[in-house]
């Protein structure tokens, strides 16, 4: 009974106090025949110590990030992650706490919650951002359902250089409402030709920086998107938004993101952290949990929950979305993270990010590969080999080189192409071994 | 009886007013590439932003602060109704942040994560056989998004089978949770109500007149929220199934049944797990949670891919998949939350793991017994992992449940769920779990018996509780009309 405390004398007194003989009383409205009988065939329990033990053991069989130099992005960055964040999101107070509903006992998350939601308008120069969403693929598939309710219009068009998974949890979320997307082409690894967006679609979706890195003119997206009617949402890096002009500068009606870069570990994907803001207008129709500040009857501000009947648990089918549990937790580490950098930290990163790409375009594109594209990135780009990048991929790996995602399983046009991230934490030296090796590879 | 003295607490300003020009809160990794013209590089650059500056010092003061003004399951007993506020063994936040689980990118190859893919089998493993289902995926990151998934791949099946135009119900009881019947409407269906019989039983009367050929699916919680166990439940899945409708599976009760009984045996198709309440993964103050999802193979043409299978018992993704409904979330879900739920799986094994549904059922039913003068169960049945109690007789007093719990809060209690089930007046939805021992049980009782005794006796003390947490209770319609959702710059702000 690894975390039940009772002795033998407290369930005595316990069924005694019910009026039972036995615990086994206490399931009579279970069918006999539906009862488990004999032994499950799950393993053994084990002890702490041994449970360490094997858990590790399968640790280690993952090569991790910390044994190769990781070069691979394409939406989950390797990044610097201050020590202040572990410490904060692993104390009890936080990491054992339910949805702040009972707002007296709850000050302290909510007061996080309410600085998450400002630091995440003011970083994508937005009115008003929620508490979460799960993740950034799914915080763009509810902008867009979103988008329909506010249009009336049952289509949306994505610009295809949006990442491959999130334009496919848009098709599977949007499936099932009998909604339908349209793509929007790009060209030489932009986005630039509208002409395929029209008035039946509520809203246009680009990313900034796209896939491939680059950086999408969102004046163009907002312009194509103000020609048919349609609302403007854009999926936004936020490293690149403490540099870039952020998406709002543009007119943006919802920007949603991956917060992942934010403080989070890579954790082979999950849990992440959804962000979404959007315009005041919109304020009733936005999914998930809000935090607002308001007072008390003897006038001490405080926060709580509020416009909560857009909600799942009093609103029922008439709920804005069905999103119940979000990700406080991961929201709370971005917001450690984001009040640890600051404005100069966070511009800090992306500059040291600039940099450290422009290097790595400098150095990598004299190995005999070359760019791809040739629009402004940042961040990411994509190198074209003069042979699989598959194969290089798995040739650098043997050298302790993590190069980055080969594109040819998303688009067999780009079969030879490498998308290479390059985070503030790859140095000079890591950089220069990158290219040293690739060199090699490909002369191989 | 808990022992309550007063200390004086620290209230953070907003961070934001701690601000001074040019101070950082971390020692940050400096660049050694070269410079670079931004301006060369990547166009047209942000003029400038209103984040924090402060010191790290003045960081971590922050947040421990304000954490102080939490109440999480550490601080004390966490009583949440339908939440399944269980100890959150601090072993599984040790091998969550192992470096070969918290390091690994979700797109390296399949070859260099083998120890992850190990794990997530070895989850899925243990719940088919914990659940009676055929195949487990971990896609889905919440409750809510697993009951979505579950309901996506419904639909998928009808639709398989020409049958996706007509059948656009989905049929909810009317105790259900409030995910149900949204999770329904985000998937395109019409939602309709079935009533609980008096017993608490679902009405089967009520259920054959609804099932026609315009049903896709019936979305049964077991136990149901009223903390009763199904009787019927076998009967109620033939019926739906001779229908044609498929049978959904709430599983954020599962706790009751874990080691007892298996909702695959039950009939139902299809379930989802909340692994942060069943299976102990923290609950982190409202996610991340983690919606692992259980089928029957007759679904799983239509899953969500890639799939994760053992082929010759190594773990495999297999992407080829021209039936599944596509993809739910970013990757492969909550990686770091299964590394928990196997730790904690482990730690009970196929010895105890009974311990779970069985413990958790007694310390509900103690909890019941001894409360029962003072806050009459809503059902003359055992309870299972949880019990639904009414206060409606202290509402000549002019008190209600909720304050009831807000009076909790003063005596150093997390209250219980409030007015859920919706079908109980006045409720009170109390889930002790099977990690609480009889002390801390008691503690409680004998709290709750004493807040009944207010509430007869000076009914005031309760309307004006809370008043030994930093704020009363607040003032939700203004919340809504003077709509407060961020800090802004060159607003005069204050503090708590």
């Amino acid at each position: 009974m690894p975390y039940v405390p009772h002795t033998e004398s407290d369930v005595a007194e316990m069924l005694q106090t019910i009026g039972v003989n036995s615990i086994d009383d206490l399931f009579i409205d279970i069918p006999d025949n539906l009862k488990l009988k004999g032994e499950l065939n799950i393993p053994s329990r084990l002890d702490e110590h041994a449970l360490l033990g094997k858990l590790q053991a399968l640790s280690e069989q993952n090569t991790d990030l910390t044994r190769v130099t990781c070069f691979l992005g394409a939406g989950i960055y390797d990044k610097f992650i201050p020590a202040t964040v572990g410490a904060v999101i692993s104390r009890g107070e936080f990491l054992t706490a339910y949805t702040p509903y009972q707002p007296e006992a709850s000050q302290g998350y909510l007061q996080t919650i309410y600085e998450f939601q400002s630091l995440v308008a003011e970083l994508y120069g937005m009115d008003m951002a929620n508490a979460s969403m799960y993740d950034g693929s799914t915080a763009m598939a509810e902008a867009a359902i979103m988008a329909t309710y506010i249009k009336k219009r049952s289509k949306v068009a994505c610009a295809r250089a949006t990442h491959p998974h999130y334009r496919k949890v848009l098709g599977t979320y949007t499936w099932s409402l009998d909604l339908s997307v349209d793509e929007i082409a790009d060209d030489n690894g932009a986005t630039t030709d509208y002409s395929k967006l029209t008035e039946e679609h509520a809203a246009l979706i680009v990313q900034y920086p796209n896939f491939y890195g680059v950086i999408e003119d969102l004046a163009e997206a907002r312009k194509a998107a103000d020609r048919v009617g349609a609302l403007l949402i854009v999926v936004a890096d936020p490293t690149a938004c403490a540099i870039l002009p952020p998406p709002g500068e543009f007119g943006a009606d919802i920007v949603v993101g991956e917060g992942q870069p934010l403080g989070i570990p890579m954790g082979y994907g999950g849990p992440l952290l959804g962000l979404f803001a959007c315009k005041q207008e919109f304020v009733r129709l936005i999914p998930g949990r809000i935090v607002g500040r308001t007072s008390d009857s003897q006038g001490r501000n405080g926060y709580t929950m509020t416009l909560r009947t857009r909600e799942q648990d009093i609103r029922r089918e008439k709920a804005t979305s069905n999103i119940c549990t979000n990700e406080a937790l991961m929201a709370l580490a971005s917001t450690v993270y984001m009040c640890a950098l600051g404005k100069n930290g966070m511009q800090q990163v992306a500059e040291s990010t600039v940099r450290n790409t422009q290097y790595a375009i400098q150095q990598l594109t004299q190995t005999g590969a070359k760019l791809r594209f040739d629009g402004k990135v940042f961040g990411e780009f994509v190198l074209e080999l003069p042979k699989s990048a598959e194969s290089v991929r798995d040739g650098l790996l043997k050298r302790d080189i993590l190069a980055g995602l080969p594109l040819g399983p998303y688009d067999p046009t780009l079969e030879n192409c490498l998308l290479v991230a390059v985070t503030e934490i790859r140095t000079k030296a890591q950089i220069d071994d990158f290219a040293n090796k690739l060199r090699a590879e490909l002369s191989n | 009886m808990p022992h309550l003295r007063t200390k004086s607490v620290r209230i953070p300003d907003l961070i934001f007013d701690r601000t001074v020009t040019g101070r950082i809160g971390v020692n940050l990794p400096q660049a050694n590439t070269p410079k670079v013209d931004m301006n060369a590089a990547i166009g047209k650059t942000r003029e400038t932003f209103d984040f924090p500056e402060v010191g790290e010092l003045e960081v971590m003061r922050h947040f421990v602060n304000l954490s102080q003004l939490n109440y999480g399951i550490e601080t004390g007993f966490y009583p949440l109704g339908s939440c399944t506020m269980k100890y959150n063994p601090r072993i599984n936040e040790v091998t969550a942040s192992l470096p070969g689980f918290r390091n690994i990118h979700p797109m390296q190859p399949d070859y260099t994560v083998p120890g992850a893919l190990e794990v997530l089998s070895s989850v899925y493993d243990i719940l088919r056989e914990l659940t009676g289902f055929d195949e487990i995926t971990m896609q889905p990151v919440a409750g809510a998004h697993g009951e979505m998934t579950c309901l996506m791949l419904i639909k998928a099946y009808h639709e398989s089978r020409g049958e996706g135009d007509k059948r656009k119900v989905v049929l909810v009881p009317d105790s259900a949770h409030g995910t149900n019947p949204a999770s329904a409407a985000r998937c395109g269906y019409d939602v309709k109500t079935i009533p609980t019989g008096a017993d608490g039983d679902c009405d089967m009367e009520a259920l054959a007149a609804a099932l026609d050929d315009t049903v896709a699916a019936f979305m049964v919680t077991n136990p149901s929220t009223l903390a009763l166990f199904e009787r019927n439940i076998t009967k109620i899945c033939e019926l739906v199934h001779a229908a044609g409708g498929q049978v959904f599976c709430d599983g954020a009760n599962m706790n009751a049944m874990v080691g007892t009984t298996r909702p695959g045996d039950h009939g139902f198709d299809c379930m989802h797990l909340n692994l942060h309440k069943t299976f102990s993964t923290p609950h982190g103050g409202g996610g991340p949670g983690c919606g692992a999802i259980g089928l029957q193979s007759h679904l799983e043409p239509f899953l969500p891919g890639p799939i994760l299978k053992r082929v010759n018992g190594k773990p495999t993704f297999e992407s080829n998949r021209p039936d599944s409904i596509g993809r739910v979330s970013s990757f492969h879900g909550q990686f770091l939350m299964a590394v928990r739920a196997l730790t904690y799986l482990l730690a009970y094994g196929k010895e105890s793991m009974s311990d779970i549904s069985r413990y958790s059922v007694l310390n509900a039913n103690y909890v019941r017994a001894r409360l029962k003068e003072v806050l009459p169960p809503a059902h003359d049945r055992p309870c299972m992992h949880e019990c639904v109690l009414t206060a409606k007789k202290y509402k000549q007093n002019g008190v209600r449940a909720l304050d009831i719990s807000k009076r909790l809060i003063d005596y150093g209690f997390h209250p219980p769920t409030n007015y859920f089930p919706l079908i109980v007046p006045e409720c009170l939805m109390i889930e002790p779990t099977e990690t609480e021992c009889k002390q801390t049980l008691d503690d409680f009782c004998d709290t709750m018996i004493k807040i009944c005794e207010e509430a007869e006796t000076n009914p005031e003390l309760l309307h004006e509780a809370p008043s030994t947490q930093v704020v009363g209770r607040l003032d939700e319609a203004k919340a809504v009309k003077q709509l407060d959702v961020r800090w802004r710059a060159n607003r005069t702000t204050e503090s708590v």
